[in-house]
């Protein structure tokens, strides 16, 4: 613990040092830097953050550091993003390259696949889209029809991804397809990495409810993909995908409670937006529904914890199954009460008389109901639940 | 704080499983409602629990405790929720043991904790005036009568009030009758002329007692902590309770979900389990997620009574509240869940739902602990 406490001092130091001034501020979805070929940093203060993180090793601190990681352990990682929350820094690089396909390839990728895309993405070299659900295939994931062909030296894929974020930026994208439709549909997918230039590939933005189009569709027609590019093995791709949902899962669950978002907290709200008599919130109402939210975040954020400690000994515990359920119903149940609390200033869509803050919150607002169906649906996380914790009994399947 | 039992405390957890499997199961609580026993907890298992340490578990060793701390008292306490066990473990190991602890002086500590360390000596508090939990609203009087005090009033829901050897009673001293100033803690023998006993029998057939106090005459070698100055002992003693009570209602919870959860498996309707089913599947995977949630809580809660008492008082409302509320809905689903024998006698599972809402009234409900925490939130 003594080592630790060190590292903390060390680690402290050098964000101080570091971190430019500009890059301590909460951030807005514009000033977000995503790498890739077609990115730009937002600013040269972010450029310098990111450079500097990057020399550092920390923009993956606890990935290898022959592929350009921090060779951080668990315990040394957490103390740089408690750190770095403390000082309110900004994260330096987004990506789903980053959050999910790295820690999977890092398991399941062969050495010419990691030292090829790892070390890229923690460059800020390549962006990555994650190609799984299908128009037909949401919820019963493994029901995917996207299918790649084995062509002796290629694959050739045809078919097409939906919900594929940001995917008209992005320089790969990670595809489950179907390599044999003979067998039981988990046995016959396969993992495959696609180059987004490849010819055969184009994308739609799909207009959300939230006004924006971060989502896309993705078609492949007759894209050749080389052999090299299979995750894995052939038809062991359901393993990878699982491995890569915890990751994302993981990441969904931890959203609402420690991005540094320029969106309003629920006490700040309550303090700018009702009345108060005698230091209480005068409507009952609204007083107790903000207890509720505060309880249930202070009992998540403590569940966080717990779950770190446990892995960090060796506990196992069925607490990692629950916390995107958690997390994300959470994230759902704040925007509900931000409106609640705004009132009318909560409704307000564009243009004059809100302020940004005011109309960010209700954008994030109808972003919020993508969270309980993204990765997983909260239903789809009960059935998780229901059958590896519970160990109850499954209803055939069709 | 670790949020992971040790070594030590898996082990204890373990020993105090085994235990009261053999020596408290359910069968045993059932005996005692059955036979109106009139203790209300045997008696030779509570010499047994003693000898195990759990009487002085929080007890610290040089007045013959175990000194476990409070997370060791949590391990048993939950043990104890699966198979509601009925004992002195509450009321005087927990509650007792911590107003002397916290509030008592070297001779009442040096005369009376080895005692309850070995569990020869039971306390309850005389807290309660009216139905809902509102410590400060108290109107029992203590007058002081030369070096000594004169109580007047009435107590209700005092747990363990007709079994106990002695009783801490919040009695006023001064000021208005609805605030914290001027409150006064007595520790009265339970045989003190003019106090006067009605055990009141409870939907959980557990302990509980009206008292009166009609003139009743205490020396000053009775007074715990200062006159006047009751609430600054009686606030952290509370807290106490309502973490240790945290930790007995999530045993009461998990053993009334495993039962249900066994049940679903086994239960068979329109030729499957009745666990099959999503509309069951999803409701106990959400009770699951919340006993995660409360897990962390309570151990959280736990630790911070013995490594950082500044954030008891929050801590202490967030855990009461979420195992209200766990326990409650728990306890409702394990009875709808088992359907008609749900709602029999001869099921155990009624049992956790009785006990479930003695708890959820003891030392604070939901709204009273909300309440609470929303005014330390500074709403």
């Amino acid at each position: 613990m003594q080592d630790l406490d060190e590292f903390r001092q060390e680690v402290r130091q050098w964000l101080e040092a570091n971190c430019p001034p500009s890059q301590r501020q909460p951030i807005t979805p514009p000033e977000q830097y995503w790498g890739g070929r077609r990115g730009s940093f937002p600013s040269e203060d972010a450029r310098i953050w990111f450079e500097r993180m990057r020399d550092r090793g920390w923009i993956a601190p606890d990935w290898p550091t022959r592929y350009g990681g921090g060779g951080l352990s668990d315990r040394e990682s957490r103390v740089i993003k408690q750190e770095m929350q403390r000082i309110r820094a900004r994260t330096p690089l987004y990506g789903i390259g980053l959050w999910m396909l790295g820690p999977a390839l890092l398991e399941y990728g062969n050495e010419a696949q990691k030292q090829r895309h790892i070390r890229a993405i923690i460059n800020g070299e390549s962006r990555w889209a994650q190609g799984y659900s299908e128009p037909g295939a949401g919820s019963d994931l493994a029901s995917l029809q996207c299918r790649a062909q084995d062509m002796g030296d290629h694959f050739l894929v045809n078919g097409s991804k939906i919900w594929t974020t940001a995917a008209d930026k992005c320089d790969w994208i990670f595809c489950l397809v179907r390599t044999n439709t003979e067998v039981k549909k988990q046995e016959g997918i396969s993992f495959l990495l696609i180059d987004m230039d490849d010819p055969g590939i184009s994308t739609t933005p799909i207009a959300l409810i939230s006004g924006e189009s971060e989502f896309c569709q993705t078609f492949f027609d007759n894209v050749k993909v080389p052999k090299e590019n299979l995750v894995g093995e052939l038809n062991k791709g359901w393993s990878v995908a699982k491995a890569l949902l915890v990751h994302e899962r993981k990441l969904m669950a931890e959203m609402g409670s420690d991005s540094p978002r320029k969106v309003v907290a629920p006490n700040e709200a309550a303090r700018k937006y009702l009345e108060f008599d005698n230091g209480r919130i005068t409507d009952a109402q609204l007083r107790s529904d903000l207890v509720d939210y505060n309880m249930q975040m202070h009992a998540i954020a403590l569940t966080h914890f717990r779950t770190f400690e446990e892995k960090a000994s060796g506990v196992r515990s069925a607490a990692p199954l629950a916390m995107k359920y958690l997390g994300t119903e959470a994230e759902k149940t704040k925007s509900e009460l931000l409106l609640a609390i705004m009132g009318s200033r909560g409704l307000g869509w564009e243009g004059e008389g809100f302020t940004t803050e005011e109309l960010d919150t209700l954008r994030l607002w109808a972003m919020s109901k993508a969270m309980t169906i993204a990765g997983g649906s909260s239903e789809i996380q009960l059935n998780v639940i229901a059958k590896s914790v519970l160990e109850l009994p499954q209803q055939a399947e069709k | 704080m670790p949020l992971v039992l040790n070594e030590e405390q898996r082990l204890l957890r373990d020993t105090a499983r085994e235990f009261l499997a053999g020596n408290a199961p359910v069968a045993a609580m059932r005996k005692l409602r059955d036979e109106r026993d009139a203790l209300g907890y045997d008696a030779l298992l509570w010499r047994k629990m003693a000898e195990l340490g759990w009487a002085s578990i929080i007890l610290p060793e040089a007045y013959g405790g175990l000194d476990f701390g409070f997370l060791g008292l949590g391990v048993v306490m939950e043990e104890c929720g699966r198979t509601l066990a009925a004992s002195p473990l509450f009321a005087s190991a927990a509650v007792g043991a911590s107003a002397l602890l916290l509030g008592g002086n070297s001779e009442q500590k040096a005369a009376l904790l080895p005692q309850i360390a070995a569990g020869e000596l039971t306390l309850a508090l005389a807290l309660e005036e009216t139905h809902h939990h509102r410590p400060t609203h108290i109107s029992t009087t203590a007058v002081p009568e030369g070096e000594g005090f004169v109580l007047n009033g009435g107590k209700t829901f005092v747990l363990d009030g007709h079994s106990a050897d002695k009783l801490i009673v919040v009695a006023r001293s001064s000021e208005d009758d609805r605030n914290a100033q001027g409150l006064t803690l007595l520790l009265v023998d339970r045989q003190t002329p003019g106090l006067s006993c009605q055990r009141t029998v409870m939907a959980d057939s557990r302990n509980a007692a009206n008292l009166r106090f009609d003139n009743v005459r205490v020396g000053a070698d009775c007074l715990v902590g200062e006159a006047g100055q009751g609430w600054a002992i009686l606030e952290p003693v509370l807290d106490r309770g309502r973490v240790a009570l945290a930790a007995e209602m999530m045993g009461c919870a998990l053993e009334a979900f495993e039962r249900t959860v066994a049940y679903l498996k086994q239960r068979e309707q329109f030729g499957v389990p009745i666990g099959s089913f999503q509309a069951l599947q999803h409701r106990a995977a959400q009770m699951q997620a919340d006993i995660e949630l409360c897990r962390s809580v309570l151990l959280q809660a736990l630790s911070a009574v013995d490594e950082t008492p500044e954030q008891l008082p929050m801590l202490a409302s967030l855990a009461k509240a979420k195992l209200n509320e766990l326990v409650k809905r728990v306890t409702n689903e394990a009875v709808q869940m088992h359907g008609g024998i749900g709602v029999t006698d001869e099921m155990d599972i009624g049992f956790f739902l009785k006990r479930a809402r003695v708890t959820m009234q003891v030392f604070g409900d939901t709204g009273f602990h909300k309440d609470r925490y929303a005014t330390l939130c500074g709403y």
